[in-house]
């Protein structure tokens, strides 16, 4: 399954400035496996020591949290989009 | 006390004074680090504080910004949309409705666009300027919205503010009134952030209030805790109810009051901190009571707009502050938020929005379940004014209607002399 990995700002310059990974996965965890393995500095900055998402990182799918969906089991459909962005809020 | 750089909150890596809120490390949020400070003169440090201006600027030592905005103190009453100096009002009736001791009622509707929000706009408007900016932006629940759009007018700037489409109405013509470019997005506010995260890292010449700017903005809401101090002679309060959306107020409220203990400016301890949500929005209080930091999100179903962040970001440090202090983060229902609007305003004079009547109603839970001492001082911070949720009210009292005659009234209202 070939999907897109959208990368925010703060993380570009660990993939040489490409603010998009194309890689092929059919979840959201085999998509982030499949950048890890390219660029092996950014997993420890989006997952803890137990592999699971740091608690300031938010991925989505179609624009959803996957906290909503099944986290990094969450599936991605063909030509899918995973988004990575810092987590920030204040109404 | 100057501020010296950014830090990680998370794993303390430090960064310049720019327009960045997210540690390059960990993605742990940023916030400002100061350089320590003594006061050797306390008595001289407070009168310079009452000196001057009636607004945030007279904390201005106490703020992040180069200089104060404006040559001079005087000068700094009349720059943008002063912010702050809000009343502290004592409210005998509501602690007497509610069986409490003492109650002071902290009314920030007394800003410019009648929500605390103006205090925080304030400080990242003032930073955004000194860093160059001439676009102010923001992702809005609508309090913010108005003030974004008012002080970006007042001080001559672009705006461009994206609210949630199906917002309240007052919220949205208090926004446009002052000519910002309003965007209302298809989405809750959850979606909202997300977008304006994703724009902040596009478009560089912006400032985003609460995302790229968010460091500074937040350091705003310390002023209510100087104020509270000020206004009560120099001494912190034992106990603040203070509403929580994305935590930010909450946690920088005894910041506020920490600073000003350590600096020997306030005598007391940090008070005891309980947090309000809303039920139809309450990732904060169920991780409290299930006793874990991590805040599940939540889809919001609410009416109270203005809490309404499903995914608070400062929610694990609202949960370990409530913790800390032996506070709590409680819920209220939508029925109890409008019976809060009605009990606050029928005792104190003092209309709130749905925001302030989950404070309210939180306040008279934590007084129903015993867990205010009847020697304490509480303070009850109202963020914002009634006026703005006007459907939280509507239907929920009824009027006398009569023919213009002196008959008429007496025989439908008929008040005995």
């Amino acid at each position: 399954m070939a999907v897109t990995v959208k990368l925010p700002t703060q993380l570009r310059a660990s993939v040489g400035g490409a603010s998009t990974v194309p890689v092929a996965g059919a979840t959201v965890g085999e998509a982030l496996d499949a950048v890890y393995a390219e660029h092996p500095d950014l997993r420890e900055r989006i997952c803890d020591e137990d592999g699971e998402l740091r608690r300031f990182v938010n991925i989505y799918v179609g624009g959803e949290d996957i906290r909503y969906l099944d986290g990094l089991a969450t599936a991605v459909g063909e030509g899918g989009e995973v988004q990575i962005l810092p987590a920030v809020a204040g109404g | 006390m100057s501020a010296e750089s950014l830090k990680c909150r998370e794993c303390a890596e430090p960064y310049p004074l720019d327009a960045r809120y997210v540690c390059e490390r960990c993605f742990g949020p940023l916030e400002v680090a100061y350089a320590p400070k003594v006061i050797d003169d306390v008595a001289a440090e407070r009168r310079k504080i009452q000196a001057g201006p009636q607004n945030i600027w007279r904390y201005a030592d106490f703020l992040p910004l180069e200089a104060p905005p404006g040559p001079s103190l005087r000068a700094s009453s009349r720059f943008g949309l002063p912010a702050g100096c809000t009343p502290l009002i004592k409210a005998d009736r509501l602690a007497e409705r509610l069986g409490l001791g003492e109650v002071w009622v902290k009314n920030d509707a007394a800003n410019p666009t009648h929500s605390f929000k103006d205090r925080v706009v304030s400080v990242a408007s003032a930073r955004a300027r000194e860093l160059g900016f001439e676009v102010l932006a923001c992702a809005s629940t609508g309090n913010l919205a108005n003030a974004v759009a008012a002080q970006a007018a007042a001080l001559g700037l672009e705006s461009y503010v994206f609210i949630p489409a199906d917002l309240e109405e007052q919220k949205i013509l208090a926004t446009g009134v002052y000519g910002t470019n309003l965007v209302k997005v298809r989405g809750n506010y959850d979606d909202v952030n997300r977008l304006c995260t994703e724009l902040s890292g596009e478009k560089e010449g912006w400032a985003f209030v609460n995302v790229n700017m968010r460091p500074y903005y937040a350091e705003g809401s310390k002023t209510i805790a100087y104020e509270v101090a000020e206004q009560l002679g120099w001494e912190t309060p034992d106990r603040v109810v203070a509403p929580v959306a994305s935590g930010s107020l909450f946690t920088k409220i005894a910041k506020g009051f920490g600073e000003w203990l350590d600096l020997g400016l306030a005598t007391g301890e940090i008070p005891t901190m309980n947090g309000a949500q809303a039920a139809g929005c309450s990732p904060v209080a169920t991780a409290f009571a299930a006793g874990h930091d991590v805040c599940k999100p939540v889809k919001p179903d609410t009416i109270a707009k203005s809490l309404a962040i499903g995914n608070p970001a400062d929610g694990p440090y609202a949960v370990e502050l409530a913790r800390a202090t032996s506070g709590a983060i409680d819920a209220v229902t939508d029925d109890e938020i409008k019976a809060g609007i009605r009990l606050l305003a029928e005792t104190t004079g003092i209309f709130t929005e749905t925001a302030g009547g989950v404070t309210t109603a939180t306040l008279a839970k934590l007084a129903d379940r015993g867990d205010i001492g009847s020697d304490e001082r509480v303070v009850l911070v109202i963020t914002g004014e009634g006026l703005k949720t006007l459907d939280a009210v509507r239907g929920t009292f009824e009027a006398y209607e009569i023919e213009p005659s002196y008959d008429a009234f007496e025989a439908r209202v008929g008040v005995a002399v």
